[in-house]
């Protein structure tokens, strides 16, 4: 192990290096980029023994790491927002291969209006490819959750792609100390893929992304949806592994300070705002806690039914939107209190859309707004915090009357 | 009802495709005349399918009074694949092949 100084793009492409990649497939998009640009720089330092290859486009990019884990290679590419749109059909093309293709995300807002700057819409916008979502709180574990992602990508219970989302800016050109595993021991870990159902066999051709008429597609499907429950067992266990491995825990949602009748629920960078604030919050006697999603996808309802236990009102705090309805991962939450019978409040809170900051200010707001919900003073709902609203509305007028 | 299911829909078994009797798509049906063609092999070279093969000379008739046609390969339509695009008799040059309805 050696600690080193990286930015979130810089331990994101360590974490592709150490996964040792046959072919890697990449465009260029702010704030992803230097993780191609530092990969492309130790292929042609000699560091690297991998393929890359630069494409035209995203949809290209993704389309080369399909061909090439079609193959039975392994593969890594990086994008970001637009870009991610633009792989989108390609996105179920990989899942419905069951492709293990590993993907670093800056998590970016999408336009319009233009913008380069931290969200979750992105990846959220992806949600129902079929690809794992886990998203890096820290440079750290960008880093790990790529290779822990691989190794569940690879597992030939799971077969299924994987996007590790890293917050823009906030995480992608930010410095961090970040642990450096060493090549032998990451090896260890995470041994060459030996694909067995798709790969390049003159002596054994086959037929890969065939048509699938209706009476065959169904299974299909069926057979993503199970890859995906056995996946939430898989995840455990390679997060269990790498601790062992490498000293560092993983799960897929991280509880602080349990108990609390008010519970904040987060992904991402904003995840350790949330705790200061909770520490900060519980030393003036409130009672609060706080969960972290690390995989999003697959999502683990039940799991997160027993860190809800006990709760009165669930805080989710979020950094996209589904416009008509309410957040993607407050709709996920409240399935999981649904299903399992939490009987607490849900309300949603949106922030930090295109890179405004999520402060300690926010979470006070949201624990104001959520004790009143307590209290029974407001209704649980959708919540926009730190947004210039009657701006807004008086723009809208402006249409109206016109 | 059997299925046939692998992971990520890999179809392990070569050449399934011709499985697949594209000739049940076809509303129109190619008849090659023998008495007019003159084996030029333009309908083999422009079928997409490809549903025209050729064939031994002497499986077909040739043009009355045209020794040298009789010597080239015939070319027959293979109805199993033959979707009924009508290239064929849109290409021949001598209009040797008639669409015509199909009938079951």
């Amino acid at each position: 192990m050696v600690v080193m100084t990286l930015e979130g793009n810089e331990a994101a492409a360590w974490g592709a290096r150490l996964a040792r990649p046959d072919v890697i497939a990449a465009y260029p998009i702010t704030p992803s980029t230097h993780i191609p640009e530092r990969l492309s720089e130790w292929i042609a330092d000699g560091i690297m023994d991998s393929e890359m290859i630069l494409t035209e486009s995203e949809h290209s990019a993704l389309s080369a790491c399909v061909g090439a884990s079609a193959t039975g290679a392994r593969v890594f590419t990086a994008t970001a927002s637009q870009g991610l749109a633009l792989m989108h059909e390609i996105l179920h093309i990989a899942s419905g291969m069951r492709l293990p293709i590993v993907m670093a995300i800056g998590n970016r807002a999408l336009s319009a209006p233009i913008n380069i700057w931290c969200d979750h819409q992105d990846m959220m916008s992806q949600r129902d490819t079929g690809w794992m979502q886990f998203f890096a709180e820290s440079n750290q574990e960008a880093l790990d959750l790529i290779l822990i992602a691989y190794k569940v990508a690879e597992d030939r219970r799971v077969l299924l792609p994987a996007m590790v989302g890293l917050d823009a800016f906030t995480l992608t050109h930010t410095f961090e100390q970040v642990d450096v595993p060493e090549q032998e021991e990451v090896d260890r870990y995470l041994p060459k893929y030996r694909p067995v159902h798709a790969f390049l066999d003159p002596e054994r051709p086959i037929t890969q992304g065939p048509l699938g008429t209706p009476q065959h597609y169904m299974e299909f499907k069926y057979a993503q949806y199970e890859a995906m429950n056995r996946a939430k067992g898989v995840i455990v266990e390679a997060m269990e592994e790498f601790g062992r491995a490498f000293g560092r825990e993983y799960a897929p949602l991280v509880p602080f300070s349990p108990g609390g009748e008010i519970v904040l629920v987060t992904m991402g960078s904003m995840s350790g705002t949330a705790r200061v604030f909770v520490r900060g919050a519980r030393q003036e006697g409130e009672s609060v806690s706080h969960v972290k999603v690390v995989a999003f996808r697959p999502f683990y309802h039940s799991k997160l039914a027993e860190l809800l236990a006990g709760a009165k009102v669930v805080a989710v705090v979020e950094r996209a939107f589904s416009y008509g309805s309410v957040g993607p991962l407050a709709q996920d939450v409240a399935y999981a209190m649904h299903r399992y019978g939490i009987k607490a409040k849900l309300a949603n809170f949106i922030v930090g859309l295109g890179g405004r900051d999520v402060t300690l200010r926010d979470f006070s707001e949201v624990l104001e707004t959520s004790k009143r919900i307590l209290k029974g003073e407001e209704d649980p709902g959708v919540f926009w915090l730190n947004v210039a609203k009657e701006e807004v509305l008086k723009a809208e007028e402006v249409i109206w009357n016109a | 009802m059997v299925k046939k299911v692998t992971v990520g829909a890999v179809v392990p078994w070569p050449g399934s495709t011709a499985e697949n009797k594209t000739g049940s798509w076809r509303t129109l049906k190619p008849v090659i005349h023998y008495e007019k063609c003159i084996r030029c092999a333009i309908c083999w070279m422009y079928c997409p399918e490809p549903a025209i093969l050729k064939v031994d000379p002497d499986k077909y008739p040739a043009p009355e009074g045209k020794p040298a046609i009789a010597k080239l390969p015939a070319v027959e339509i293979d109805y199993d694949y033959c979707k009924g695009c009508g290239i064929c008799a849109e290409e021949c040059p001598v209009n040797a092949i008639e669409m015509v309805e199909e009938v079951k």
